[in-house]
């Protein structure tokens, strides 16, 4: 009964000729976390991007398993469709929270706008659920009607991850999400995350050159360099016995902070 | 009339394009199509539009009334009126009920309009989504896929500012359960005359080079969430010149004292009430 819910299949980007991202399969099953690494420049980002529609393959395709049961390729669905998509059935939370956020309005505004988005028309059901949220990601129900340019990063990157579940998304993309994040402030969210992943059992796929937040977050790891998967298999296998020489040379960088 | 001008001052060819797309406007309720904006003899914000849209459904035979803020006297409204005096010479009226074409900035008429009226509306800022999304590829985008909910945000914020509903002009609504519009700074106690209104409305943006229509009796909604309900400005107190408890009313600085009055910013309704009343 249970298939994957998202699947890779032979996805290539090319810029000018040189090779971004080159032939990358995966599946992604329900309630995986899939974490992406590799070193700056290894196609991580644009994987992710062609992955969740942000820009097109030049080869290959990804495969959708949508709410009705069927499985489309992501290319064939009309744009109308991809855009309700992109904002009920999956989250996006970039690394850089003013790009994911709205900052001219309320951090509540923030919350609310994709119930909104789906025809929620009441202000105080959209209010209370927002409150839930702020709560839910730690941020103070009294901060709700400010805007997030007075947030501070950690608080920003928290609100952005509300922004995008509210609408109890299946399928969650993050770039770096602890990326810019002072090394404190990077646990406390990393914790949050693995708490809010594990309660709504999200599936996500997430983009880091951190080990250490693969290993927290991470069912599954798939090691790029130079634009192509190099390994892959169970985040815990790989970390403990890398088998190439380069995912060898990753782990021993890491080991050594 | 001064001779040298085309009836009108636009050319023929120019009207025709403007008519194209004012039949596509009114075919399409509430959607903005673009036209060649033209250079007019006076600046933008004076109502470049609205002047290009009246200048093309014009015929020697109509009786053209301009108003501003409700007014017929006030420097933009004389110097449009002036205008179609000198480059079409119809003829003009102060009276809302003789017109034939009404050209207006920022109020409608109080007195229901009728099917042989057209009500041309002057708009600064026709993109009702520009607030939240200030790219245009994307607001056309969101148009066509009717993805509306950012209005909502909007009116979310003012709500979570204010308790309130606070936009008090250039209130948005959805035309004929489709297109959300800017129905132009026009008070929201105007709104509900836009709804099944019997005049054909069209929306002239000049610099913005849009045109959109309301055709007779459309259903025009004001946007609003469940439990706060569009609502429309009231007053206190009637207006100190012919009573009117029903109409927009504007307020007076009589001294320096603070003392004020209130009174019909419709000035030609005004008039007639306190003829009535006579
Ligand atoms: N828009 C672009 N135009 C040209 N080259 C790009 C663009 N985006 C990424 N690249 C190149 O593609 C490669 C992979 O980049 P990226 O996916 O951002 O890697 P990562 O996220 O792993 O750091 C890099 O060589 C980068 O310079
Ligand atoms: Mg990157
Ligand atoms: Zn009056």
């Amino acid at each position: 009964m249970t298939k994957p819910l998202l699947i890779a299949e032979n996805i290539s980007k090319y810029y000018d000729g040189r090779v971004a991202c080159e032939k990358v399969n995966f599946e992604l099953w329900p309630g995986e976390v899939l974490a992406i690494v590799g070193e700056s420049g290894s196609g991580k980002t644009t994987l992710l991007k062609c992955l969740s529609m942000q820009i097109a393959p030049n080869a290959g395709r990804a495969l959708y398993s949508l709410r009705d049961g069927r499985t489309e390729s992501l290319s064939d669905l009309s744009e109308a469709e991809r855009r309700f998509l992109m904002r009920t059935d999956w989250g996006f939370v970039h690394q850089d929270p003013r790009e994911g956020l709205r900052m001219g309005v309320s951090a509540g505004a923030n919350v609310g706008e994709r119930l909104m988005a789906v025809g929620e028309r009441h202000y105080g059901r959209i209010r209370s659920t927002a409150l839930d949220w702020l709560n839910r990601v730690e941020i103070a129900g009294d901060r709700i009607d400010e805007s997030p340019r007075n947030y501070s990063g950690g608080m920003r990157q928290r609100l952005q991850i509300a922004r995008n579940l509210v609408t109890a998304p299946r399928l969650v993309f993050m770039d770096e999400p602890t990326g810019g994040l002072d090394v404190s402030v990077q646990a406390r969210l990393l914790d949050l995350l693995r708490g809010l992943v594990r309660t709504l059992g999200l599936s996500v796929v997430i983009v880091t050159h951190d080990l250490a937040v693969a290993r927290l977050l991470s069912t599954r790891i798939l090691v790029m360099q130079q634009g192509k998967v190099i390994e892959t298999g169970l985040t815990d296998q790989v970390l403990e016995d890398p088998q190439a020489p380069y995912t060898q040379l990753l782990v021993s960088s890491v080991l050594q902070v | 009339m001064t001779t040298g001008y085309n009836f009108a001052y636009l050319n023929e060819q120019t009207k025709r394009m403007i008519r194209r797309a004012l039949l596509k406007a009114v075919a399409i309720p509430g959607y903005q199509v673009p036209f060649a904006s033209r250079e007019m003899p006076m600046p933008y914000g004076w109502g470049t539009g609205g002047v290009q849209v009246t200048a093309s459904i014009l015929t020697p035979q109509d009786t053209l009334k301009v108003i501003d803020q409700g007014a017929d006297d006030t420097t933009n409204a004389v110097s449009i009126r002036k205008f179609f005096v000198r480059t079409a010479g119809v003829a003009t009226t102060e009276e809302t009920e003789k017109a034939s074409i009404i050209q207006t900035r920022h109020r409608v008429p109080e007195a229901a309009l009728r099917e042989d009226q057209i009500l041309v509306y002057q708009v600064p800022i026709p993109e009702p989504l520009r607030f939240l999304e200030p790219r245009e590829t994307e607001t056309r985008k969101m148009h066509a896929l009717e993805e509306y909910g950012i209005m909502h945000v909007k009116l979310y914020e003012d709500i979570a500012r204010h308790g309130h509903i606070a936009t008090a002009y250039a209130y948005p609504a959805k035309v004929n359960g489709r297109y959300v519009f800017d129905p132009s700074p026009i008070p929201k106690f105007d709104n509900p005359k836009l709804d099944d209104c019997a005049a054909l409305q069209l929306f002239g943006a000049g610099r913005e080079k849009r045109i959109y229509a309301v055709p007779p009796y459309t259903k025009v909604r004001s946007l609003d969430f469940e439990d706060h309900p569009f609502s429309v400005q009231k007053w206190e107190e009637p207006c100190a010149l012919c009573g009117s408890t029903t109409t927009y009313l504007d307020e007076i600085i009589l001294d320096d004292k603070g003392k004020r009055m209130f009174v019909c910013s419709d000035t030609d309704h005004c008039r007639k009430s306190q003829e009535k009343a006579a």
